[in-house]
């Protein structure tokens, strides 16, 4: 821990102990920001994935002996709700977002700071509303769709409503950091007429759809308030309504933001590709993302012409994904690929997203996904594209710029390790959730019938391992600081902006800028 | 320490009104910004106290929700309210005096709130989406409930020629009237732009209160089905932004006759004007789609 201006309580922000020489509770600095939703995702995670292990040890067995069926219902919804709200989101945009395009555009911060600073500080009271709604009364057992009319009238009091709110305010950050990054993104061009680097263009896209998709399920959540509380009858059939309408809602949002994520993921690790081979990739991914959602509702009770076009147009989006792929590849080709532990998660993102992306593809069948709709299949299908797409992706990033974020330098060694080990458990633990869910097993079952004993403890080994490897790049970021070595000199002069911040980094990079275009002062 | 934070606000009337530097310097070691000569048209702003306190303040207002609508005493909770509101107020004098006094709303600076205020538009078209789409999903098909008709047996729908046509008109004529406003403004002429503006805020008080009328007159209520449903989620949203633009063009107004605006240079005023065009919009789309196709 050393001085107060060492790496650790950079990293750390502690304001008690430093309030007045580090501006933690009222910065509007990008970089403070950034290390803030990076520490808060950090938290996140380990919450989430010690709710994985939870649901993984009581699937160990046949029989609910280790939680019991509502407490199993409760920490599966919290599970998802934290991992995909309160650590890929905030990660991803949040933290990579704020750090790398204030630098990648070489403007000195975002356009609104303290509106930047407002994003992060809802989503820690985001989070607490989230987890009291856990520790009131039974928990949120609705899964993370809170589908009426199980959220609606079966589960009355406090915490579905402190649930529903905790995503409202998720929203709230969500629309108002959306609107920063496009607005900084677009405005804040130098005329040099350089093209747009491909990180910040993809954030630009992932932001107007969440922009315009966030609203959407704000205002389904609201129907299920006044549902819950105003005798309302959106989702009551009693009053004419159709839960069937929280469905689409809810899922017309939720495409979008998946599809947002991995719209810029791997260009987190800045491959040298051709601008406009992944560009418009990336604007039809965001397009069709608009008018797919139907692929979740197959079983809702669609008419077959409906469940025939959502089938159609679900597959397209493999067409532009593939070609992303492809120039992934293609990058590569030719070039000395690296061994280092950013190249590594890299690799393993691409297969195995592709794999998650083939299984997305059999689900699309809407006749197929009639026998897989609510089994293991789907669980297998989006851990492959979550777990390891996302979360490989985030640790691409976080090994690639650790040394521009912490200013210390992790070791080398020691990541490729972990990368083996997560790469191993994240594959054991979720490639037997494909037998599963094509021999029958349903989903959110805290028990299950016997003959699927074996790839359900093959999975809950799986799932050991991706925890200890969890645990392992805890030690391994503790590691950094204690052992600080500290950034010098960057090795491979990289032609991108950011790293020439990586020796000396400054409140504000950036303060003189290039000549711009439109206006003057 | 909290003093030195919260003197600033109780003072401010007379304070923003002189170009003091507004700096909580007190708690930072390095330089001011506005000390510092810019090299950049950007505005590279100070330490701000009110991100965390609004986020202090939502989670009151939050709780305080929760807690009505469960039955559960929510007295000490409506501090979450005043936080939010003293939020708001300190926040937006930062803004005024940034811009208006400090000089830092450069032409690119404006040019990123234009667009910054033109997204937040979008979002609050996909709010009103999200709620039509409930309308359609269950006017294009109405079920067995309802006699599957609409609108539902039992429903005597409100007459649109009446109440509602008088709330277009004049809604319709307080953007005629607020946009003759701005013309006057931009053309220079105080006198005619500040009176347009109070007769905009005028026939937007008039709307309020017919709706109002409507509502406590309307034969249905929000319970009764899914039309009552989408009908009072509708209005009564639309009823809220109304409101919340009309609040925001008596600020206008305020600031208007303290003589912030320029002829070239209203941001605010701009964002008001924009704002009430959206409601007047979405009342069309309400007034059309709702009281006319609707019944």
């Amino acid at each position: 821990m050393g001085r107060f201006d060492s790496a650790f309580w950079k990293f750390f922000p502690c304001p008690v102990l430093l309030y007045g020489k580090r501006l933690d509770l009222m910065s509007t600095n990008h970089l403070d920001i950034g290390s803030l939703y990076m520490v808060f995702g950090f938290w996140s995670v380990l919450a989430g994935t010690s709710l994985s292990s939870l649901i993984r040890w009581s699937l160990f067995n046949p029989g609910s002996k280790f939680l019991d069926p509502v407490c199993y219902n409760a920490v599966v919804t919290m599970h998802a709700l934290v991992m995909i709200f309160f650590f890929v989101m905030p990660v991803m945009i949040g933290g990579f977002g704020n750090w790398l395009v204030p630098l990648m555009l070489q403007v000195p911060d975002m356009q609104f700071p303290r509106m930047n600073a407002f994003s992060f500080w809802v989503l820690p009271v985001s989070l607490y509303f989230m987890v009291v709604s856990a520790f009131v009364e039974n928990g949120v057992g609705t899964g993370w769709t809170v589908y009426p009319p199980l959220s609606t009238f079966s589960y009355h009091g406090m915490c579905m409503d402190l649930a529903i709110l905790s995503l409202h305010l998720a929203g709230i950050s969500s629309i108002f950091s959306s609107i920063n990054f496009m607005v900084t993104i677009t405005n804040m061009r130098s005329v040099d007429g350089h093209l747009l680097a491909l990180f910040p263009w993809s954030i630009k896209v992932t932001s107007f759809l969440l922009l315009t998709t966030l609203p959407v399920l704000a205002g389904g959540l609201t129907m299920l308030l006044t549902d819950r509380h105003f005798n309302t009858s959106f989702f009551d059939p009693v009053g004419g309504g159709d839960p069937v309408l929280f469905q689409h809602l809810f899922w017309f949002f939720l495409d979008l933001v998946y599809l947002s994520r991995f719209m810029f993921l791997v260009y987190k690790k800045k491959l040298l590709m051709e601008m406009w081979v992944c560009s418009m990739p990336c604007l039809n991914i965001g397009f069709l993302g608009f008018i797919v959602w139907g692929h979740h509702m197959f079983v809702a009770g669609m008419d077959v012409d409906t469940r025939a076009y959502f089938s159609a147009a679900t597959v397209i989006i493999a067409v532009p994904t593939g070609i992303k792929v492809f120039a992934w590849l293609a990058t590569m080709m030719g070039s000395k690929v690296s061994t280092e532990a950013p190249m590594l998660w890299k690799l393993g993102f691409i297969a195995l997203f592709t794999i998650g992306g083939l299984t997305g593809l059999i689900l699309s069948s809407a006749s197929v996904d009639v026998t897989l709709h609510d089994t293991y299949f789907v669980t297998g299908h989006f851990h492959y594209v979550l777990s390891m797409g996302a979360v490989f992706t985030i640790l691409a990033g976080f090994t690639h710029w650790s040394p521009l974020f912490s200013r210390v330098m992790m070791h080398r060694q020691k990541m490729k390790s972990h990368f083996i080990a997560m790469f191993l458990g994240v594959n054991v633990a979720f490639l037997p959730h494909h037998f599963l869910g094509l021999a029958g097993m349903p989903r959110r079952v805290v028990d299950y019938p016997d003959q699927f004993w074996f790839w359900n403890k093959v999975s809950t080994f799986g799932s050991h391992l991706s925890t200890a490897s969890l645990l392992l790049f805890v030690f391994l970021v503790w590691e950094a600081f204690m052992s600080h070595r500290p950034v010098v000199s960057v090795r491979n002069s990289s032609s991108s902006p950011e790293w020439s911040v990586a020796v000396n980094l400054p409140k504000h990079a950036a303060l003189e800028s290039a000549k711009m275009s439109g206006g003057s002062i | 320490m909290m003093m030195k934070l919260f003197m600033p606000s109780s003072l401010s009337l007379f304070m923003s009104l002189k170009m003091k530097s507004l700096s909580y310097s007190n708690y930072t070691s390095r330089r001011m910004s506005h000390d510092i000569l810019p090299r950049s048209p950007y505005h590279v702003l100070d330490p701000s106290p009110w991100p965390i306190l609004m986020a202090v303040g939502l989670w009151g207002l939050a709780m305080t929700f929760i807690c009505w609508a469960n039955g559960v005493s929510c007295n000490m909770l409506l501090l979450g309210a005043g936080i939010a509101a003293m939020v708001v107020y300190g926040w937006t004098r930062d803004l005024v005096n940034e811009g208006t006094f400090q000089g830092f709303h450069t032409k690119k600076v404006q040019s990123g709130l234009t667009l910054g205020f033109i997204l937040f538009l979008v979002s609050e078209l996909m709010l009103f989406f999200s709620f039509f789409w409930g309308f359609f999903h269950s006017a294009l098909s109405p079920s067995l409930e309802m006699g599957c008709c609409w609108p539902p047996v039992g429903i005597d729908c409100l007459d649109w020629s009446k109440a509602p046509l008088h709330n277009t008109a004049l809604l319709v004529a307080s953007s005629c009237t607020v946009t003759s406003s701005h013309k006057y403004l931009k053309a220079g002429n105080f006198n005619s732009a500040v009176a347009m503006l109070i007769l905009t805020v005028f026939l937007s008080a008039l709307f309020v209160k017919n709706q109002y009328g409507e509502y406590a007159w309307s034969s249905f209520t929000i319970a009764d089905g899914v039309y009552g449903s989408c009908f009072f989620m509708l209005t009564g949203l639309h009823g809220m932004h109304v409101m919340g633009g009309t609040s925001g063009l008596l600020y206008c107004l305020v600031r208007m006759l303290a003589r912030h605006f320029s002829s070239t240079h209203h941001l605010a005023y701009t964002f008001a004007i924009w704002y009430w065009h959206f409601v007047d919009i979405v009342w069309l789309a309400l007034f059309f789609i709702i009281y006319i196709w609707g019944s």
